[in-house]
């Protein structure tokens, strides 16, 4: 018997509800009294027992309700529809939670260590900017050059991070996405410290850089690029829960948890790390390319170590290895800083700590990974 | 190129490479009695640096501007603050995750940093810029040519090397030391052996951590500019120049503390290309080290515990 959908389908629509309520609110006083309710109503619901229901439509009914939150996106843009700042939110939330969804399968799935999701973001960003400057590559194949281009470099890393481990491979990264905004500052061909500028994204003669109307309704521009993201979003999440939950996923699995023992079942571990780096730069690649060209505007600043910690601090917040979870968390840490001005000088340091808070007292992050379901119907004790 | 200016340049390549060891062996320290890597330290040393800069500006408003007591301050409250501040992280947030899973001390060590620097960069009066670290050793110059001896430079030089010969003996020499190695070689044993392990394990960091802001002090002293990221690159640095020694190994960390400076200076002068990208280099060789001895020159004992 399958679980009921209707808890799934409110909890779904409140989330929605908070989120317009969220960006409705103009000064600091509303933005804080819709988190404190947000926070309070998740508080009741737990301890009342209600989450449980929607936990488990959100487990059992998986695909209708991943249409539920598509849908509940939709009403989000569809309510904002012609204010430009909601939906540039909405379309940096979900390019972030593009990028996370790349770390959760190198971090969640193959448990390797990338602190340098902002150079891999980074270089999709300057591919997208110089070949739109230079070539007349068609802008949706720029999007996928961009994420080959970052899978290109990745490789460059590979060998050092297959050969160590640990400790050993975050030096690795650091010391990648150091190099990478270096390099990018020194180097004038790429614009130097003061970066580049990117023309407006076009597909099929359709530019997206100007509003326009729906049945006499007037649409802001980022609107085009927001509908793009949701695009690339829908089909990197229908990729990574089917990776995970295919023997690829349960190999990666194996190599996370025990690398000795995964090998001496004839679990490839080097193949399987290759891929998942592969595939996770790849996916940042294209959430850069696309990034680049909806804010028509880079400088290497974009791509510090401190921006690799925070999608870090991202899948962490949200719950290694739970999509859902880093959903969630790119939301929070994306748009909580952009809302209340007050602390987004302090946001490095306010979600360092609040990342230190949540590996001491509930290590699983906001919303921990479900453990796996093997066979159909079977339920984890 | 002459023998003046290679002169310059290996002046300048002991004397960074004096810095990265002195970085370098806080980490190998506290990998050696815990067995953890604490991304923190480089951030550490900033805080240091600054609790210095501090001091020198405490002092001037107070009228006290012999610079020889200025600098005895400076260096006192840098490295004493820092050794509270090192045993403090280690006793509230290292200790009580040392069962915890590697990635979890890691990230946490490493958001640690985060804060630290943060809070220098917001806290700091004027945080967000560079400061002017004031020269308080005297700067007389010896010229040789195109070789330009600093005084300063030699001063520093000496003390650093007496810094690490000091932290040598204490760790051979003394009963403290001792201590230490025995917490380092067998954590069980050396407790039935009536080793209070807690404390061995708070003095350790404390000494690592003050010996990391004595390198940062020097740094100040000798570029006279520091700013809130500095720590960073050092952090990378000094644990990249541990790592390329060995871990564990405090000779490891002092070979690879003066190997890496040697790098960077061969590649600032080797390098067709400007100095521009000595940075760049420095970390790609720091990937290609990895890639090629990735548990170091002086490979670790034991590797892994099943």
């Amino acid at each position: 018997m399958s679980a009921p959908l209707w808890p799934g389908a409110i909890a779904a629509g409140l989330v929605t509800a908070l989120g317009i309520a969220f960006m409705w609110a103009e000064n600091e006083w509303e933005v804080v009294a819709v988190l404190v309710a947000a926070a309070v109503g998740a508080v009741v619901a737990r301890r009342t027992g209600w989450l449980e229901p929607a936990a488990r439509a959100f487990r059992e009914r998986e695909s209708a309700m991943n249409r539920l939150a598509i849908l509940g996106l939709f009403v989000f843009v569809a309510f904002f529809h012609d204010d430009h700042f909601p939906l540039l939110m909405a379309g940096t939330v979900l390019i972030y939670f593009l990028v996370c969804l790349g770390l959760t399968i190198q971090f969640g799935y193959a448990g390797m260590v990338n602190f340098a999701a902002a150079a891999f973001l980074g270089v999709g960003c300057y591919t997208a900017a110089v070949l739109t400057a230079h070539t007349a590559i068609p802008h949706l194949l720029v999007l996928a050059i961009g994420g080959a281009v970052a899978a290109l470099v990745g490789s460059i890393l590979i060998l050092p991070v297959l050969r160590t481990r640990g400790h050993y491979s975050a030096v690795v990264t650091i010391a990648f996405v150091l190099l990478f905004k270096t390099f990018l500052e020194v180097n004038d061909t790429l614009g130097g410290p003061q970066g580049l500028k990117l023309p407006s994204m076009q597909v099929l003669g359709w530019t997206f850089n100007e509003n326009f109307s729906v049945a006499g309704v007037e649409v802001s521009f980022y609107m085009s690029y927001v509908l793009v993201a949701l695009a690339l979003v829908i089909a990197a999440f229908a990729l990574t829960r089917r990776l995970e939950r295919s023997w690829i996923g349960l190999s990666l699995d194996a190599v996370r948890l025990d690398e000795t023992a995964a090998a001496c079942f004839g679990v490839h571990i080097a193949r399987w790390k290759i891929v998942a780096f592969t595939l996770g730069n790849f996916m940042a690649g294209v959430a850069g390319a696309l990034y680049a060209l909806m804010l028509g505007f880079i400088a290497p600043t974009n791509f510090t170590f401190g921006d690799s910690l925070i999608m870090v601090s991202i899948i962490l917040l949200g719950g290694i290895g739970n999509p859902w979870g880093a959903a969630l968390a790119a939301a929070i840490v994306v748009v909580l800083p952009e809302k209340l001005q007050l602390i987004q000088e302090y946001r490095f340091l306010l979600f360092a700590a609040l990342v230190i808070l949540v590996l001491l007292y509930r290590p699983g992050g906001l919303l921990p990974r479900q453990l796996r379901v093997y066979l159909p119907g079977w339920k984890p004790r | 190129m002459d023998a003046g200016l290679l002169a310059q340049f290996v002046a300048n390549g002991l004397m960074l490479g004096m810095m990265y060891a002195l970085v370098a062996v806080g980490f190998t320290l506290f990998f050696g009695v815990l067995d953890i890597i604490k991304f923190s330290h480089g951030d550490v040393l900033t805080v240091g640096t600054f609790a210095g800069f501090s001091t020198y500006l405490g002092l001037q408003a107070l009228g006290a501007a012999n610079p020889w007591v200025q600098v005895a301050a400076v260096l006192l409250v840098a490295t004493g603050s820092m050794a509270i501040l090192g045993a403090l992280i280690a006793k509230y947030l290292v200790m009580p995750l040392k069962s915890a899973p590697p990635l979890n001390i890691l990230l946490v060590t490493l958001m640690l940093g985060t804060v630290l620097r943060e809070c220098v960069r917001l806290f700091f009066p004027d945080g967000a810029n560079p400061k002017r670290f004031p020269r308080l050793l005297p700067d007389d110059a010896v010229a040789l040519g195109n070789f330009n001896l600093r005084l300063d430079s030699v001063l520093l030089f000496l003390a650093g090397l007496a810094v690490i010969v000091a932290i040598h003996v204490l760790i051979n020499r003394t009963k403290l030391g001792l201590a230490i190695r025995a917490v380092a070689q067998d954590e069980e044993t050396a407790k039935t052996m009536g080793i209070n392990f807690t404390a061995i394990v708070l003095v350790t960091f404390a000494v690592g951590s003050a010996a990391a802001a004595f390198a940062g002090v020097m740094n100040g002293l000798y570029y006279s500019e520091i700013n809130f990221g500095m720590g960073l690159l050092l952090g990378v640095i000094g644990f990249s120049a541990a790592i390329v020694g060995g871990l564990g190994n405090i000779y490891g960390a002092i070979l690879g503390g003066f190997l890496f400076a040697a790098l960077q200076t061969v590649g600032a002068v080797a390098l067709p290309f400007a100095s521009a990208y000595k940075d760049v280099f420095a970390f790609a060789v720091v990937i290609a080290i990895m890639a090629w001895r990735p548990t170091g020159l002086i490979a670790e004992k034991t590797s892994e515990r099943v």
